[in-house]
This record gives C-alpha cells, sequence and structure tokens, in this order.
C-alpha cells in the first residue's frame, strides 16, 4: 500500500517536472508568437508546422555553442550562477495544486500535485527568492560591468517587490486563514474565488509578479537599451539557454500563483452542478474524478491565460526607468499593501460572522465536502 | 500556533521535494555537461576579453557602485523581518481576533514610524 503510493506520487512529481519544462520551451515559441501577432508579423513559421518545431531548433542551437568564458571571470561562479537560477526555479512547481485526486476502485487516492506541505506558498516564496542569486552570482561573475549593473538592479529590484508582494499575500492569509496552497483552493472550490475578496490584494501582487519574473517593463536588469544584455551579457550556449529558460519557468510559477490563489486554482464555475449530475448517473467516484480531471483542465487555462498576459503586456508596455521603478516598489505598493491589509482586517472583524466563507474557515474540517465512498 | 491546524502534516511530507531537486539538479547538470562537450572551443586575447561595446575593456568590473543599493538591501533585511512577522498573525487572524488586530496597528504604526523616517532621510531618491 506504502509503495505505490510513493510510486505514484514519484509519477506525478515527474509528470509536474516535465510539464514544467515544456511549458517553459513553449512559452519561447508562444512569446515569439504573440509579439508577431501583436507588432503585425507572421512570427516564426519555418520549423516545422506553423513553426511548431523552433523550440528544438533553438535548444540544438543553444547546445552546439560554443562555451564562453570572459578572460576575468570567476570561472566557477559564472558556472553555478545560470545553474542555481534554473535549479531554484524548477523546484517552485512543486507545492502547486494542478488538481484535485484522483480515486481509483481499491481506494487508492493520488493528490495531482507534487508535493502538498502546510507552508505551500512560504516554500513559493523562499524558492523563488533564492532565483534572484543565480543572477547576482552570474552578473558578478562575469567581471563586466554591464553584467555587474544588471545583476545589483536585479537584486535590488527582487528584494524591494518581494516586501510589497508579501505585504499582498498577507492580507489574503488573512482571509484564507492557510497557507498550504491546497487548502486555499479548496476554499475557493466552496465558496468565492478569492479576488472578490482581495482585488487591491492581486493587482499589488500581479504588479510584484511580473517585477520578481525581471519581465518587461520591469525588466531592468537585462535592458538591452543601456545595458547590453544585463547580467547575461557574457553568457553563451547552454548556460544563457539557462537564464531564459529560468525566466519562463519562473513566469509560469508566477502564473500558476496567480491562479491558485486569486483565481479559484483548479475549481471552475458549475463544478458542484458537474459532480452532482455525474454522481447522479455514474456514481461518485467517476463523478469524483471527472471534476477532477476538468479542474486540471481548468487551471491550465488559467495559468496559459497569465502566460499570455505576461506576454501582452511585454509587447505593449515600454520599460521604467530605475528611479520609477523604485519609487513604484516603495513609496506606492507597500503603503498601498499595508492599507490592503489594515482594510481587510477591519473587514473581517466588522463582517466577519455574517460571511459564510469565514464561518467555513473558522471550522476547517468542512472545507471537505466531498467524502467518497471507498470499496 | 502557526502549526495548530495542520496536525495531520508529516515531516515525511517534505520528502518529494528531494526528489524534485534530484530532477532538478540532473536536468541541469546535464545541459551543462553536453553543452561543454558538444560546442566549439576557440581562444583569443581579444575574444576572451570582457565585452564593452566593441572598445577595448578598461579596467576591472570588481569596483565600488552606487551606495544606494546597499542601502535598498539593508531597508529590506529590516522591513523583510518584520513581514515576516506578520505571517503567523496573518495566518491566526481570526483567533487573535481584535486584540490582535489593535496589537498589530501598533507593531504596524511603528513600521510606518521608520518608514516614514527613511523616505524623510531621502534615502529613496533616486533621481539624485
Amino acid at each position: 500500500m506504502e509503495i505505490p503510493l510513493l510510486a505514484w506520487q514519484g509519477l506525478v512529481i515527474l509528470a509536474v517536472f516535465g510539464i514544467t519544462l515544456l511549458i517553459a520551451t513553449y512559452s519561447t515559441y508562444a512569446e515569439r508568437v504573440v509579439a508577431a501577432f501583436l507588432q503585425d508579423r507572421v512570427g516564426p513559421d519555418r520549423a516545422g508546422p506553423f513553426g511548431l518545431l523552433q523550440p528544438l531548433a533553438d535548444a540544438v542551437k543553444l547546445f552546439t555553442k560554443e562555451e564562453f568564458f570572459p578572460s576575468g571571470a570567476n570561472r566557477w561562479l559564472f558556472v553555478f550562477g545560470p545553474c542555481l537560477a534554473m535549479t531554484t526555479a524548477l523546484m517552485a512547481s512543486a507545492v502547486i495544486p494542478f488538481g484535485n485526486t484522483l480515486i481509483f476502485g481499491d481506494g487508492t487516492e493520488i493528490r495531482l500535485q507534487a508535493i502538498e506541505v502546510n507552508i505551500g506558498m512560504l516554500y513559493v516564496f523562499g524558492v523563488v527568492s533564492l532565483g534572484v542569486y543565480g543572477i547576482m552570482i552570474g552578473g558578478w561573475a562575469s567581471n563586466n560591468k554591464f553584467s555587474l549593473l544588471g545583476a545589483v538592479r536585479a537584486a535590488a529590484q527582487a528584494v524591494s517587490y518581494e516586501l510589497a508582494m508579501g505585504m499582498a499575500l498577507i492580507a489574503l492569509l488573512m482571509v484564507t486563514g492557510t497557507l498550504s496552497l491546497r487548502e486555499i483552493t479548496l476554499q475557493q472550490y466552496n465558496g468565492l474565488w478569492n479576488i472578490v475578496y482581495q482585488p487591491l490584494g492581486f493587482i499589488i501582487f500581479c504588479v510584484c509578479a511580473f517585477a520578481e519574473t525581471n519581465r518587461t517593463p520591469f525588466d531592468l536588469p537585462e535592458c538591452e537599451t543601456e545595458l547590453v544584455g544585463g547580467y547575461h551579457t557574457e553568457y553563451s550556449s547552454m548556460k544563457m539557454g539557462l537564464y531564459l529558460f529560468a525566466e519562463y519557468i519562473n513566469v509560469f510559477v508566477a502564473s500558476a500563483v496567480m491562479s491558485t490563489l486569486y483565481f479559484g486554482g483548479f475549481s471552475f464555475p458549475g463544478e458542484h452542478w458537474v459532480y452532482n449530475t455525474l454522481t447522479q448517473s455514474q456514481g461518485e467516484l467517476f463523478a469524483h474524478n471527472v471534476v477532477t480531471i476538468l479542474g486540471t483542465v481548468t487551471i491550465f487555462a488559467k495559468i496559459f491565460f497569465f502566460i499570455f498576459f505576461f506576454m501582452w503586456v511585454r509587447w505593449t508596455l515600454p520599460r521604467f526607468r530605475y528611479d520609477q521603478l523604485m519609487r513604484l516598489g516603495w513609496t506606492m505598493l507597500f503603503p498601498i499593501a499595508i492599507l490592503n491589509i489594515l482594510v481587510t482586517g477591519a473587514c473581517i472583524l466588522f463582517f466577519g460572522a455574517k460571511d459564510p466563507k469565514i464561518e467555513a474557515a473558522k471550522k476547517p474540517q468542512t472545507t471537505e465536502t466531498r467524502t467518497v465512498v471507498r470499496g | 500556533m502557526l502549526l495548530a491546524t495542520t496536525a495531520t502534516y508529516q515531516p515525511a511530507d517534505y520528502l518529494p521535494i528531494l526528489i524534485q531537486l534530484g530532477l532538478a539538479l540532473a536536468f541541469v547538470a546535464f545541459s551543462m555537461v553536453v553543452s561543454h562537450l558538444v560546442g566549439p572551443k576557440r581562444h583569443s586575447k581579444v575574444k576572451d576579453s570582457s565585452f564593452e561595446c566593441g572598445i577595448e575593456s578598461v579596467g576591472n568590473a570588481r569596483t565600488p557602485i552606487s551606495v544606494k543599493y546597499f542601502l535598498t538591501a539593508i531597508l529590506f533585511v529590516l522591513f523583510d523581518v518584520e513581514v515576516i512577522f506578520m505571517y503567523p498573525w496573518a495566518v491566526n487572524f481570526r483567533e487573535l481576533g481584535t486584540t490582535g488586530f489593535v496589537e498589530m496597528l501598533l507593531f504596524m504604526g511603528l513600521l510606518l514610524a521608520g518608514f516614514y523616517y527613511i523616505i524623510k532621510k531621502g534615502i529613496l531618491k533616486w533621481q539624485n
């Protein structure tokens, strides 16, 4: 009993890992197609049908390019930087619930989530914040002034926006009362999506997510008009590829976190209706599994929308100036986030007793409404 | 207090993280080794010097840079520690109730006083 379950979990981890890589790979293709669409161009269309093999061609190109070491660089740190950036990016998707549970006839229950820990959100935060070390180490080790500037910019920007991000998250935690991403999703499953309770918090979180992933309009660390290539100026071959890949994985993780925290994760409108209808005709087990699969499709639809949103913004908005970026982070988002916490707290205390969702949150055991008959 | 609602969680829940870490490290090691073996290697003195827009590179990049970045980092440490204090409070917000809220108001008042001070000091001014 114990071993097969562990094997299943291993399989889920493998699947999550593979999907993360696949989505990151095809994000590069999607980025170019979206850019082409927004700029009224054709975009990549030569490699395979609709250019679908373009990411493979890019990968082959990156692998076969010359590995370059600048003469003044600190070799070990120069290699360590992209490795760290990529490793931390790949670790973060582990705690995201990509679906509810699948239940087999013999009662084996598999969570469609690599790792369920009670501090899921803190885990994402911790791992993603480590990513900036990859950029800093790589930029510093290159021994190039452009890289160094890109690296310190990345560091200052990441820490500044992490603050407001944490604050936005605290307001959400006050509503949910738990750090587990799975619990947060199940609460939204039974009540309203958190965006209804935290619209301001979501906007702050979203802006900070753009800054944390170094995407335009916050891509000053690699600002090509000022800093050539920013922190990866001296990088070539797959080391460069790992940096770019890590950015797309971070975009994927940020999208997944945003859909989970604020847009109901794997819950979708009408799921209770689907569940009840199918229960009557096909039995609870079948209904549960069908709703789970539909939920998984839903969360990926939400994630793809957010990834598209990241790209849409990138090809629409110009880049901030550095002082504007710092002013936005410290003197606007940070006070607004504190205000959001205070308003949220006051609202919960004032309306708390009347809100069914909050009543439900007081009794955590009621969040699991579905009890499936085993066997 | 943070762990109060999580009686069913085991330390072994964290074990699969090691699997994920193993996979990530394997992927990174694979791509680094393969790109190291596959790519061509041709060196020359000019080519190996660091890039400075095509002109000859001057000096070393291990230079002092604007102290603003350092101040930002220090401020982050200060404020982030205070934000971390708020996580357990936020998770247990309902149990702590009005008392906890008033106490947090006091805490945030002190936090904002410090914030007002650094703004008045002009540490966050990047224009000059």
